[in-house]
């Protein structure tokens, strides 16, 4: 074990599924230099430029390459640099990638992993900071992951290359710079198996990437005031891991969700709609939801700060559970 | 080409303009009182001025990332550029935007674009409104080398030449995108060659050398406002610093390769030309840019001092209140 950080940490499972795998290779803008973020630092040096793809700036084809490639054989990652960029590229993945193998009645087995880096980062504005991971949750046939930490990253990169279907696999911006303790061979973690980070007993808090972080340190000053939280991170988004969610509810009887994407239509409301479906007579309190506002991410710096969700909004949201 | 001393002289003005402005907005980033990416035009001012000085203050631009340049050579204010690189209400976009989203709708800017190559279909849908309002205004699309790998520039390029809308294409080619070399990731030598794929006219013009460009974009307006079409314009130019900033560490660019460009400075080469043509001498010369330098320092003083936008602005202009 060693300490990485996240993005230490995806570096590594893509350097190990390369050596182990032949077929695994990288393609993005400026992935030789090591990717905007270094996810794949000193990859170019060690795999050259067959598997480590210097593209032009042409994601359309750059997923293409990935839809293609995945088709006949081979086990791409594809990077999009940053995750509002997607929009450049949807066709391929929305009504490529996702739907082939069910189109084309089975045929295609497509282990393609689109890897992109979002969400807030110190005044990038509204075309630099999404989080739009409802987006592809909402299209079947994709499997979507947002871990919030090194460990996680790690394990759940090497198993969405392992996964013979599209994962959409997005790294929030503030987390890649955290680190924890990171076992330097190589593992992986099972998608679709959510992480309880907390036991508690009074409320559960669901949260998603860099919100986990948040909801974590709102546990810290909630349990001085003797609300303990028990926070739960879903790590796969699509297909989401809803049996840990809805048995953490039955114990703790009241909920919060919480992401940095927009409020409206995330993938919390996804979340808080099973809970009422499957824990509906639990419940003490209604569900609530942390996101952002329905508005782009400004650009001015205390107007960001203004806008991103973190651990005061989750404290906030659940002290209003009892009222 | 004649071109008058009063317009030689303000494309010196403007081009030190962009050049003083851009020098300090990388300071300002450094010291991070300015906030955000700051992709500077320093080594390309030759274009944006150019262009523009054979622009009609109603015609049309969009612009990219590398934004600066364009705004100013449009007529930007730079109290007001800075005041939205501060972050501040009295910016551009109200603090909201950003180096990269800076636009001036009623200067004809239509903005800056986080989105390589995405001003080009806007500027197509601008141009056909030209067409579709009949006025005769154009619009020129900016772009660098590296929008021309996308889709949006063939699409773009396709629709205007069968709608022969009244714009020019104006491609930066740098040499670069981001931190690879413009060979490495297009299919042709020069952008210019593209445009036979649109059947229009594609011209390579010498980016470093403003009369060079203003000729050739004289030419390529006076064709799009007579209805004879779009066409593009590669101008070969270099930038002078990083991507982002002056120095992000990424690539180590080839000294004698930076020396060779900074050799053809734009503004170095036009006030030799200048004094050559006796429009003014080395000591008028650094007179006004000693004054434009000041009047940049004086401009950042009242941006920072500026009123930052109020919590309420975060949440309006989501939507438009109004309604026909
Ligand atoms: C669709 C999209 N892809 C990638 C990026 C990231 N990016 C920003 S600028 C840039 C390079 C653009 O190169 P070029 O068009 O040559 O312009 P230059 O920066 O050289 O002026 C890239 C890849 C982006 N902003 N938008
Ligand atoms: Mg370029």
């Amino acid at each position: 074990m060693t300490v990485k950080t996240m993005t230490a940490a995806i570096n590594e499972a893509i350097d190990q599924e390369m050596g182990r795998d032949d077929r695994v290779f990288v393609a993005g803008e400026d992935v030789r230099v090591g990717g905007p973020f270094g996810t794949e630092a000193g990859l170019h040096a060690k795999y050259g430029d067959k598997r480590i793809v210097n593209t032009a700036i042409s994601e359309l084809a750059l997923t293409g390459i990935g839809v293609g490639a995945a088709a006949v054989g081979l086990r791409p990652i594809i990077e999009i640099m940053i995750m509002d960029f997607v929009s450049v590229a949807m066709d391929q993945i929305v009504n490529q990638m996702a739907k082939m193998k069910y189109m084309l009645g089975g045929q295609a087995r497509l282990p393609i992993v689109v890897t992109t880096h979002a969400g807030i980062d110190s005044s990038s504005a509204a075309q630099h900071s999404g989080s739009l991971e409802a987006w592809f949750c909402h299209v079947p046939g994709l499997k979507v992951v947002m871990p919030s930490n090194a460990y996680d990253a790690k394990g759940l990169l090497t198993a969405a290359i392992q996964d013979d279907n599209p994962v959409i696999y997005i790294s929030n911006k503030r987390c890649m710079q955290t680190s924890s303790e990171v076992p330097d061979e190589s593992y992986a973690l099972p998608l679709g198996v959510a992480d309880v980070k907390r036991v508690g007993s009074d409320v559960t808090v669901v949260a998603i990437g860099r919100l986990v972080l948040d909801a974590l340190t709102a546990a810290e000053e909630l349990a001085k005031e003797g609300i303990n939280l028990e926070v739960i991170d879903p790590r796969t988004l699509s297909p989401m891991d809803t049996t840990t969610i809805v048995k953490s509810v039955q114990k703790t009887n009241r909920a919060v969700v919480a992401h940095e994407a927009v409020r409206n239509c995330g993938i919390g409301a996804e979340i808080a709609a099973t809970i009422a479906d499957e824990a509906f007579d639990f419940l003490d309190a209604p569900v609530k939801r942390v996101g952002a506002p329905f508005t782009p991410v400004p650009f001015a710096p205390l107007l960001e700060k203004q806008y991103l969700p973190g651990a005061q909004d989750i404290v906030a949201a659940v002290r209003s559970l009892y009222h | 080409m004649d071109l008058t001393n009063a317009t030689m002289l303000r494309m010196f003005e403007q081009m030190t303009r962009i050049r003083e402005f851009d020098e300090r907005a990388a300071l300002l980033m450094e010291q991070a009182r300015v906030h955000g990416s700051v992709h500077l035009y320093c080594g390309e001012e030759a274009i944006a001025v150019g262009v523009c000085e054979a622009l009609n203050q109603d015609d049309y631009i969009t612009s990219t990332h590398r934004g600066h340049g364009h705004l100013i050579a449009k007529g930007g204010d730079v109290e007001r550029m800075y005041a939205e690189l501060f972050a501040k209400a009295t910016g551009y976009n109200g603090g909201k935007g950003g180096s990269m989203h800076m636009a001036a709708l009623d200067l004809g800017i239509i903005g800056a674009n986080g989105i390589v190559a995405a001003g080009l279909p806007i500027g197509l849908g601008v141009a056909f409104a030209s067409q579709y309002q009949e006025n005769d205004r154009v619009t020129v699309c900016f772009f660098g080398d590296g929008a021309t790998n996308e889709g949006a520039f063939h699409e773009a390029m396709n629709m205007a030449s069968i709608l022969k809308a009244p714009m020019v294409f104006v491609c930066e080619n740098n040499g670069y995108g981001e931190w690879s070399k413009t060979e490495s990731q297009t299919s042709v030598t020069d952008i210019a060659d593209r445009a036979a794929s649109y059947s229009m006219p594609g011209t390579i013009v010498d980016g470093m050398d403003i009369a060079a460009v203003h000729e050739a974009a004289i030419e390529a307006i006076a064709r799009a406002r007579s209805g004879g079409g779009p066409s593009l314009l590669e101008c070969k130019t270099y930038r002078f610093y990083d991507h982002v900033g002056r120095d992000f560490g990424v690539l180590q660019r080839d000294p004698q390769e930076i020396a060779r460009w900074r050799a053809r400075d734009p503004i170095k080469l036009w006030r030799e030309e200048l004094i050559a043509q006796g429009v003014f001498d080395g000591k008028t010369a650094d007179e006004i840019t000693a004054a434009i330098a000041a009047s940049m320092e004086s401009a950042i003083a009242r941006a920072e001092q500026a009123p930052d936008p109020t919590p309420e602005a975060l949440y309006t202009d989501v939507y438009s209140e109004t309604q026909v």
